[in-house]
């Protein structure tokens, strides 16, 4: 069991690796799997310090779900972002907003922190210390306690579910 | 006729590869420069891949997985990138036409 922690801190890690270099290289040949799988292998172990715990996705259909919503969301986003970047006679009143997040998980907190990037209008700036609020830049704020309910309600509480944290 | 949806995909997503740009030079300061690029470009160029992806498809070369591993890249380090640079300019207190956040607060 060390043996097996040592050689493969994250076997889950491992297979994706493998898995997209195989897509990548469009082939299943023998040497392909072996140099992914030598990947799969040196990957995790040289990035090991990064993320020392092991990564847990424990809920796949919410992930799926989640997924499916924030590809939504950025189309609408980018609608938004676009109509404010060619209407003349838009003023968009940015701000920078700190949103309140509860999520134990580094990579829970990274997925949260992309996520608020990639949709509605902000952009995660900051993490504080304590890693208990998230500073967003947003690009036109009209009310900022929705916003924030909007965040936690959309983005933190599926991100809670499926790492359990 | 399939060919059309193809081209439509690759338009819009030119279309928007384009307002991402003139975004980034049209907002005020770095922070609101960033949403362009980070949202409607990474959009825009979805699109084009998608459209690629499509004809691909028609072209019975089979469905581009290369194409969705690039999309899935796409989505993942563009809010990387996008937050590193608002994190360094942050740090460099850079001006905002907003008003900067406390310093002490966020550090």
């Amino acid at each position: 069991m060390s043996s097996m922690k040592r050689w493969l801190p994250h076997p889950d890690v491992s297979a994706v690796l493998l898995i997209v270099w195989l897509l990548l290289n469009h082939t299943v040949s023998i040497g392909h799997l072996l140099l992914g799988t030598a990947l799969g292998i040196l990957i995790p172990k040289f990035t090991k310090r990064f993320f020392p715990e092991p990564v847990f996705i424990k809920r796949g259909t919410v992930l799926i779900r989640f997924a499916a919503t924030v590809v939504w969301d950025i189309l609408v986003a980018s609608i938004a972002v676009a109509r404010l970047t060619l209407d003349p006679r838009s003023r968009p009143a940015p701000r920078f907003v700190r949103v309140p997040v509860s999520l134990a998980d580094d990579f829970a907190l990274t997925a949260l922190a992309g996520t608020v990037s990639l949709t509605p209008g902000t952009v995660s700036a900051q993490l504080s210390a304590d890693r208990r609020h998230l500073l967003v830049h947003v690009l036109d704020l009209d009310d900022e306690s929705a916003l924030i309910q909007d965040i936690k309600q959309r983005y933190e509480a599926p991100i809670k579910e499926i790492f359990q944290c | 006729m399939f060919e059309f949806v193809s081209a439509i995909l690759i338009l819009l997503g030119a279309s928007f590869a384009l307002i991402g740009s003139i975004g980034l030079v049209r907002f005020p300061d770095i922070y609101t420069r960033l949403h362009g690029p980070t949202k409607v470009t990474t959009l825009g160029l979805g699109g084009l891949l998608l459209g690629s992806m499509f004809y691909m498809f028609l072209q019975g070369e089979g469905v581009a997985v290369r194409e969705l591993l690039i999309i899935g890249f796409l989505f993942l380090t563009a809010p990387v990138s996008a937050h590193l640079v608002a994190k360094a300019a942050l740090h460099r207190r850079c001006q905002s036409v907003c008003g900067l956040p406390d310093r002490d607060a966020e550090s």
